[in-house]
């Protein structure tokens, strides 16, 4: 009973007392306090009780909360550190993520595939998606039993100029037959998926429709292409996501418009085509693989029937990552690699900060030392224990995913930039939020184990004794972790350098042209046709222009190959072998700027050179001519044989990847009326000044085509975009890794200079040197840094050799990389470190021996 | 949702706690209800009534002298708190809005 209740209880018994009596007044009191038994004011007997523990978590979080607080700078250094290593790993999960999702917006992926085909080639098997319009039509066909919907496919992206009233632009599409768009699943804004059904009708993407006609259904309007084809538009569809195989389709038009006058469906020697199928709904792949196996062989050829052509269906789930044939079998892709390789380095940052919150929490055991010991003395189990400080590793955890989280969403444009993707983080997603849960709840795991499992050993009563040292080897695991952290930092870098080595040696690759002040562009329109000389002597005349030539194919391309030639001593073994092939107009050689090194380029002097052909230097191998200029090459087609006088030998042309042997090339003579226009800009005039003029004058010849042109410094430079991601992506995860290092190290040796004030102090006032201290203190570190990169450079060196094995045309690893990794992670050790040790051994000796 | 929890009993107390002013202790309340709505309060309900008020936070407590009359047992003293008074305004407003909302008629109970 409290006591003023009492007091008040005794009060009104006093009063009733004087007033009636003391018989009358004891039955009240007694009736009073019977009253009094309620619930609220009764205390009661044994105090409270839980019948959880909750309370004992709450108090861990909120200790391990102030703990965070008392101690800033260690946990801006834990919680950044982790929040940097949470968001490389978010980044590369996203990424991975995004590779592994391929092609899932198309809602049939399960049941679509594609139609490969493996050949038999010099002993070896190739494999290929490209096929014949007949085999689609065959599928459709014969095998209809076994396919809901068959889609014969152009082979590749066509660009073509579409036009409506005044506005032309060059676009990037496919052509298909009719079924395509539904299979694909296609999201219409306008019209329907059935729209290719007729050959003058087109579908349009959402961007190329806002394009032309803004926010307007442009359903029924008419759009020209290449200024040949009058095309009604009959749909609209939503732009493609980036992981899809058709993203580049900006509109889609008929495969019979494509075909029309020159070709048809049932073409049996021309490869240009891809077959897309959709099962039936209990169709199996493996099973529709073995029915049309030998499906080509009664169509083809005996010559062609030679090389066992066999078709089978690859499912569209491996078209991105899994299509990768070696001899036949299907064996990890490149893409699969560096989707494993960066998920490797994902992991390896993110255990980098993990480690970083190991060694700070033990290196600061001492302190807690103490804590430990109350609580243990006080009656915590070691389970208890373990569990107070998972919780704090799990609080640090969460407060560092949510600033990884901040961290994603701001660096994600740039990244996507760089990766060349459109991620976006899933808020929306159940799933991604189990991850990110599972995800962080792993890292708390992972970081709070040591420390949780080391410090809850500690024995009670050494430690509040104050005999509690720690041994020898405390240290030993922390500086095992900090060598692994440096091993895996250095090693980053270094493998980084050398794809930047690797990147730039192929940049400085003679490329056998000259890129500066040339352009190109591809002339669609058949307004061209029969102008090419009127417009070369008009961009001549502008006298910005040097040279003007048109080619077949574009400089930087390595499309069209052809077999079937023969010259004097020709090796058998040779017969299958093809020519990388371009027909090219006189002044191409004077255009791009190619280099003689033997004979003479094509002359329009000379009628003969009609008949004349050009070879690069790898081909003058192959042939091995000791003058080729005096042979003659033989071109047998259809039983028709021609010959070609070899005029001269150029130094190779770099067209395809500059990081690959240059393929054998040949360059016939052509008279113009080519795919591809190249003009040759005068240096007297910048590009700034010729650029506009030759517009004028292009447009005086053929008003209607637009002026789309390419620097061909940049379709060049295009060839390196793959590498060069990987070179950005990798400097910047390894960028993070050192940083990351270096504030473990920051915290540690902080750490360790504040744990040593008082030695230090002893030693300045023996006389020591801010020099001698400042070398005690980092010489540890350095040490183990050493060591570390003692670690790395086998490692690396082996790693990134099977890296370069990739590459035909490949630097050699230079020790300058090595070297200039090795002094620099050495002088930001040492800066990392000195700051703190100088910061030690400038302290005044008085204050820190004054204290206790 | 409520604004403000407060029984009829609850703010016959917090009323009277106001009229003792400085006086409000246990016994002074008690009586204090007593003889101005001559009704009987026993100690119990009335603690409890405290109780609660000083957890609803609209009442506090502090510890008088101990007193010879109370053999040496503590006075504890009730005061109203802001929020305490805005809950009794509130409560007196909530009523008068509903008095005025009566039309005439209403209560005027005629047989006819």
């Amino acid at each position: 009973m409290l006591n003023h209740i009492e007091g008040d209880l005794l009060e009104d018994y006093g009063v009733r007392v004087a007033k009636n009596g003391k018989w009358k007044a004891d039955i009240r009191f007694m009736l009073d306090v019977l009253l009094l038994l309620r619930r609220e004011i009764i205390r009661p007997i044994e105090g409270n009780k839980n019948l959880n523990t909750y309370g004992m978590y709450k108090s861990y979080f909120k200790i391990g909360w102030r703990n965070l607080l008392r101690n800033k700078g260690y946990s801006l250094i834990n919680i950044g550190g982790l929040a940097l290593g949470m968001t490389v790993a978010l980044l590369i999960g996203l990424w991975m993520w995004d590779e592994l999702t391929f092609n899932r917006y198309h809602q049939n992926y399960d049941r679509i595939g594609q139609v490969y085909r493996h050949n038999l080639r010099q002993g070896q098997i190739q494999t290929g998606n490209i096929v014949t319009t007949g085999v689609g039509t065959l599928l459709r066909e014969e095998y209809a039993s076994h396919f809901e919907k068959v889609a014969i496919v152009r082979g590749r992206n066509e660009e073509h100029v579409l036009g409506f009233g005044e506005n032309q632009f060059t676009q990037v599409g496919y052509f298909m037959q009719p079924d395509g768009p539904e299979m694909f699943s296609l999201h219409m804004i306008h019209g329907t998926r059935g729209g290719l059904a007729d050959m003058s009708s087109i579908l349009l993407s959402q961007s190329v429709a806002r394009k032309f006609f803004n926010t307007e259904n442009p359903v029924g309007q008419i759009i020209r292409m290449d200024n040949k084809w009058d095309l009604k538009v009959t749909g609209v569809y939503e732009d493609l996501p980036k992981n899809s195989v058709f993203y580049d389709a900006t509109y889609l038009a008929p495969l019979d418009l494509y075909l029309n006058g020159w070709s048809h469906l049932n073409v049996w020697d021309n490869y240009n085509v891809y077959v897309y199928v959709q099962l039936k709904t209990n169709g199996d792949f493996k099973r529709t693989s073995g029915v049309i196996k030998d499906a080509m062989l009664p169509h083809i050829d005996a010559n062609s029937a030679a090389s066992k052509p066999e078709l089978f269906v690859v499912p569209m789930e491996d078209w991105h990552l899994k299509s990768y044939f070696e001899n036949g079998v299907q064996v990890r892709s490149p893409l699969m690699n560096s989707v494993w390789y960066y998920g490797i380095i994902g992991c390896f940052v993110l255990a980098l900060a993990c480690i970083n919150f190991m060694n700070l929490t033990t290196a600061r055991s001492e302190k807690r030392a103490k804590e430990v010991g109350i609580r243990k003395s006080i009656g915590s189990v070691r389970g208890q224990l373990v569990g107070q400080f998972y919780s704090e590793a799990f609080l640090v955890a969460t407060l560092a995913f949510i600033v990884s989280l901040l961290l994603t969403q701001i660096c994600l444009p740039f990244y996507n930039q760089i990766a060349d993707k459109d991620m976006t983080l899933p808020w929306r997603e159940p799933l991604f939020w189990l991850g990110c849960f599972a995800f962080t709840f792993l890292t708390g795991l992972l970081a709070g184990s040591y420390p949780a499992l080391y410090l809850s050993s500690f024995n009670a009563v050494q430690v509040l004794k104050g005999t509690f040292k720690m041994g020898r080897f405390a240290s030993l695991p922390r500086k095992i972790l900090v060598t692994v952290q440096f091993t895996v930092s250095i090693s980053l870098i270094i493998g980084t350098a050398i794809v930047y080595q690797q990147i730039q040696f192929a940049k400085n690759r003679p490329i056998g042209y000259s890129r500066e002040g040339l352009i190109s562009l591809h002339p669609r329109s058949p307004e061209f046709i029969g102008k090419y000389e009127v417009l070369r002597n008009e961009l001549k005349a502008t006298g910005v222009v040097d040279e003007v030539a048109e080619s077949n194919y574009s400089i930087v391309s390595t499309l069209g190959w052809n077999g079937g030639f023969d010259w004097r001593g020709k090796d058998e073994s040779l017969n299958d072998l093809t020519f990388n092939i371009n027909a090219v107009t006189p002044e191409y050689g004077k255009t791009i700027g190619w280099e003689f090194l033997e004979g003479r380029d094509f002359s329009r002097a000379f009628p003969a050179d009609a008949s004349g052909v050009i070879i690069n230097e790898t081909t003058a191998k192959i042939f091995g001519f000791e003058n080729a200029t005096d042979e003659v090459l033989i071109r047998n087609r259809n039983d028709h044989r021609e010959e070609f006088k070899i005029l001269g030998v150029i130094r190779d042309v770099v067209k395809g990847s500059p990081f690959q042997k240059t393929d054998p090339c040949l360059y016939f003579f052509s008279g113009g009326d080519q795919g591809w226009l190249h003009i040759r800009m005068n240096d007297k005039a910048t590009a700034h000044e010729a650029l506009p003029k030759i517009e004028t004058a292009f447009k005086k010849i053929v008003p209607s085509a637009p002026f789309d042109f390419t620097f061909a410094d940049d379709d060049y430079m295009a060839k390196f975009k793959a590498e060069e991601r990987i070179g950005k992506l990798a400097s910047i995860f390894s960028t993070l890794a050192i940083v990351i290092s270096c504030l473990g190290l920051f915290g540690l040796a902080s750490f360790v200079a504040e744990q040593r004030t008082k030695e230090i102090g002893i030693r300045k006032v023996m006389g020591a040197s801010l020099a001698s201290i400042w070398k005690m203190l980092s010489k540890d570190f350095v040490v183990l840094v050493i060591l570390s990169f003692v670690l790395a450079v086998p490692m690396t060196y082996s790693f990134m050799n099977g890296w370069l094995q990739h590459y035909d045309y490949r630097t050699d690893i230079s020790w300058f990389a090595f070297v200039l990794t090795g002094v620099g992670a050495l002088a930001v050790t040492i800066l990392t470190v000195s700051y703190q040790a100088i910061k030690a051994a400038l302290a005044n000796p008085v204050k820190s021996l004054r204290s206790e | 949702m409520k604004k403000y929890q407060l029984g009829e009993f609850e703010e016959i107390v917090m009323l009277t706690i106001a009229i003792l002013y400085k006086e409000a202790y246990g016994l002074a309340i008690k009586n204090e209800i007593e003889s101005r709505l001559k009704r009987n309060v026993s100690m119990g309900a009335m603690h409890t009534a405290l109780v609660r008020l000083e957890d609803k936070g609209y009442i506090r407590s502090h510890d008088g002298e101990p007193t010879e009359e109370r053999m040496g047992r503590p006075k504890k003293y009730f005061q109203i708190t802001a929020l305490g008074k805005k809950a009794m305004e509130y409560s007196r407003e909530t009523r008068n809005a509903l008095w005025g909302a009566i039309p005439d008629v209403s209560l005027n109970v005629k047989f006819s």
